[in-house]
């Protein structure tokens, strides 16, 4: 099978990722995940305290941003999505930078 | 699997921001060492393909659900150092921006599918390539086996943190056999989703996949 480029790669992945966020996020399950369950079946989840930002807009996904739930999960999805993507590569940018300071370049294979 | 404030205590909490902190400075400093500027914008997607996934919860039992964790996907595709800081990161914005996950648990979270799922997880999914032949073809069995196995164990991180500085009075017993059984159930997802994603990318570019034999670019270990 003939590679997919660098870029195409790169926008392949994009794509899917977008549409897993706000697409494919319309489809999740509302339960408690398994943490959750395990805590509210034993009674550890009486110990949780509210979240600092429990009153941010945003807190749980946006899920009182508007009243249209669907537009709600599909905004927290590409805010995240924006955040996630620049907050890594920004991280990773300077991960990377950090080997010239202190090794030198490296020889290629 | 993201642990909000309140469960456990400021002094185990802490004790373990100490350790997500020491980790995440170490992944920094081994990410900066075999990563190439063509794979920056590769750990970015992940990164961000990682928060899509985990918004995705799908239903595992009536009244429970599970969500993909990553740790096992990112490090087979990027290597287990850079997926540190891709859990990191993700969890990071979470926290923050969406409320999902305590902030004073954030190092706890860190721990358990940072250091646990991600850097643990690859450790075993080595061991398991090798078991099964270290071919082109094992890498996405093996990273499914192994993210399977890794949710449990990423669960195993919250019962630790449990026994140290838990602030319910339940007992560890149960809490742990809860943990386990649902964690294992979870899991299947995880491993079937992890494999997907592996054998999609290992289909049309084997050559970028950091924990494959094909891999092209700098790796900080021998491949077992």
């Amino acid at each position: 099978m003939r590679r997919a480029g660098n870029r195409s790669l790169l926008v392949i992945g994009l794509l899917v990722t977008i549409t897993v966020a706000i697409v494919v996020s319309q489809f999740a399950s509302g339960d408690p995940d398994g943490l959750e369950y395990v805590a509210q079946e034993t009674g550890i989840l009486d110990t949780a305290t509210d979240h600092a930002a429990a009153s941010s807009p945003l807190a749980d996904y946006g899920a009182d941003l508007t009243d249209d739930g669907r537009l709600n999960t599909a905004a927290a999805g590409l805010l995240g999505v924006a955040l996630t993507l620049s907050i890594g590569y920004g991280v990773f940018w300077v991960a990377r930078r950090t080997r010239s300071n202190n090794a030198g370049p490296r020889p290629t294979r | 699997m993201h642990i909000p404030d309140g469960f456990i205590n400021g002094t185990a909490s802490a004790a373990f921001g100490a350790v997500a902190a020491g980790g995440v400075g170490l992944s920094v400093r081994q990410t900066g060492r075999y990563l190439s500027d063509r794979q920056v914008p590769l750990a970015g997607l992940v990164a961000a393909f990682v928060f899509a996934a985990q918004m995705v919860n799908f239903a595992v039992l009536p009244g429970m659900s599970g969500h993909l964790l990553g740790g096992v996907m990112a490090a087979v595709l990027v290597g287990p150092w850079a997926a540190l800081l891709v859990l990191a990161v993700v969890l990071g914005v979470q926290g923050l921006v969406f409320a999902d996950g305590g902030l004073s648990a954030l190092g706890l979270n860190v721990v358990n599918m940072g250091i646990i799922g991600a850097v643990g997880g690859y450790l075993l999914y080595r061991v398991l390539l090798r078991v099964l032949r270290r071919l082109p073809g094992s890498v996405a069995p093996a990273a499914g086996l192994a993210a399977a196995v890794s949710v449990p164990l990423a669960a195993m991180g919250f019962a630790v943190e449990y026994a140290l500085g838990g602030t319910a009075s339940v007992a560890l017993g149960t809490v742990v056999a809860t943990l386990l059984w649902t964690h294992v159930l979870i899991g299947i997802g995880e491993g079937v989703l992890t494999a997907m994603v592996v054998a999609a990318v290992m289909r049309s570019r084997p050559d970028i996949v950091y924990g494959a034999p094909t891999y092209e670019g700098e790796r900080l270990e021998a491949l077992v």
